[in-house]
């Protein structure tokens, strides 16, 4: 299956993934980010989508772990919020129970 | 007949427990090595990509918006993702592969935008098979993870009902057989026993 990849984020931190050939999807809030990524989850495999707008669309991104595609990956974008880190942690201890990896 | 029955059930029951209990020890495993993999690569990513936006930022700065949306409005590479499936424990989780034709030269004159943006661009085109590979395994990771959560409660409802509700029945009907054989000998002691000392 051949596809393209599309970028979902605020407009200054995905002008730069345009410029290197993914579509780029400006979203200014958490609705329009919610409608467009739902938009384009369909038509695209992967999707990149800003950390700072994947928060609040964790019931959203929970829907599209049952089936292998389409991949959508939260990115970090310079405001951390520590969101790609939480998500790893949950399926880690989902699985084994114990936390392997961020032990601190 | 129903102890021959609940007999092979039982082991069946045993025999899937133990390929469950296999699969469920791989499949862990497996899940380690992938998440330490996508641990390091978030971790490289996000500095990475950090770096990129804030030099795309600092050409920002010295660009007008409008000039940066014109120049960008073409793209410089035609990235197309290849995606297929791969079969890791019975789980399907994505293989992506990135076909990217990066044209030499950047979509714009370079009288208009700054050498940072140029730079921040070329950091994001080389950043994009990691994040297609961070993608794919993060994936990988959340689609185990949910797998392995799903087998171990088969393997539980195994070991811990399945088995030990067979092995009952399967011991009180052989109590029951044992006793009704030891009363039909009795009985028939019994019926003996008068006539041999007659």
């Amino acid at each position: 299956m051949q596809g393209k990849m599309a970028v979902v984020g605020s407009a200054e931190t995905i002008t730069v993934f345009k410029a290197a050939g993914v579509d780029a999807f400006p979203v200014s809030d958490e609705k329009s980010a919610r409608e467009t990524l739902r938009r384009v989850a369909r038509d695209y495999p992967v999707v990149f989508l800003s950390e700072e707008y994947a928060e609040p669309l964790h019931d959203l991104l929970k829907r599209f772990d049952e089936e292998a595609y389409p991949v959508v990956l939260p990115i970090p974008t310079g405001r951390e919020t520590g969101y790609g880190e939480a998500f790893l942690k949950a399926s880690m201890e989902r699985a084994l129970g114990v936390d392997i990896l961020f032990q601190k | 007949m129903e102890l021959k029955k609940l007999k092979a059930r039982l082991s069946t029951a045993v025999r899937g427990h133990k390929l469950l209990k296999d699969k469920s020890d791989e499949m862990v495993r497996r899940f380690t090595v992938l998440l330490r993999e996508d641990k390091r690569l978030r971790d490289e990513v996000e500095g990475d990509l950090a770096a990129a936006l804030k030099q795309f930022a600092l050409a920002g700065a010295l660009t007008p918006p409008y000039v940066q949306e014109a120049a960008f409005s073409m793209p410089a590479a035609n990235v197309e993702a290849d995606c297929g499936t791969e079969s890791v424990m019975g789980v399907d989780v994505p293989k992506i592969t990135l076909t990217q034709t990066t044209s030499a030269a950047l979509p714009y004159a370079f009288s208009e935008i700054t050498s940072e943006a140029d730079g921040s661009v070329k950091m994001v085109s080389a950043l994009l098979p990691k994040l297609l590979r961070l993608a794919e395994i993060e994936k990988a990771v959340r689609l185990l993870s949910y797998e392995i959560e799903r087998n171990k409660r088969r393997v539980n409802a195994l070991e811990y009902v399945m088995i030990p509700q067979l092995e009952e029945t399967i011991k009180f009907i052989r109590d029951k057989l044992d006793e009704n054989e030891r009363a039909a000998i009795v009985r028939l002691m019994k019926v003996k026993s008068p006539a041999q000392s007659s």
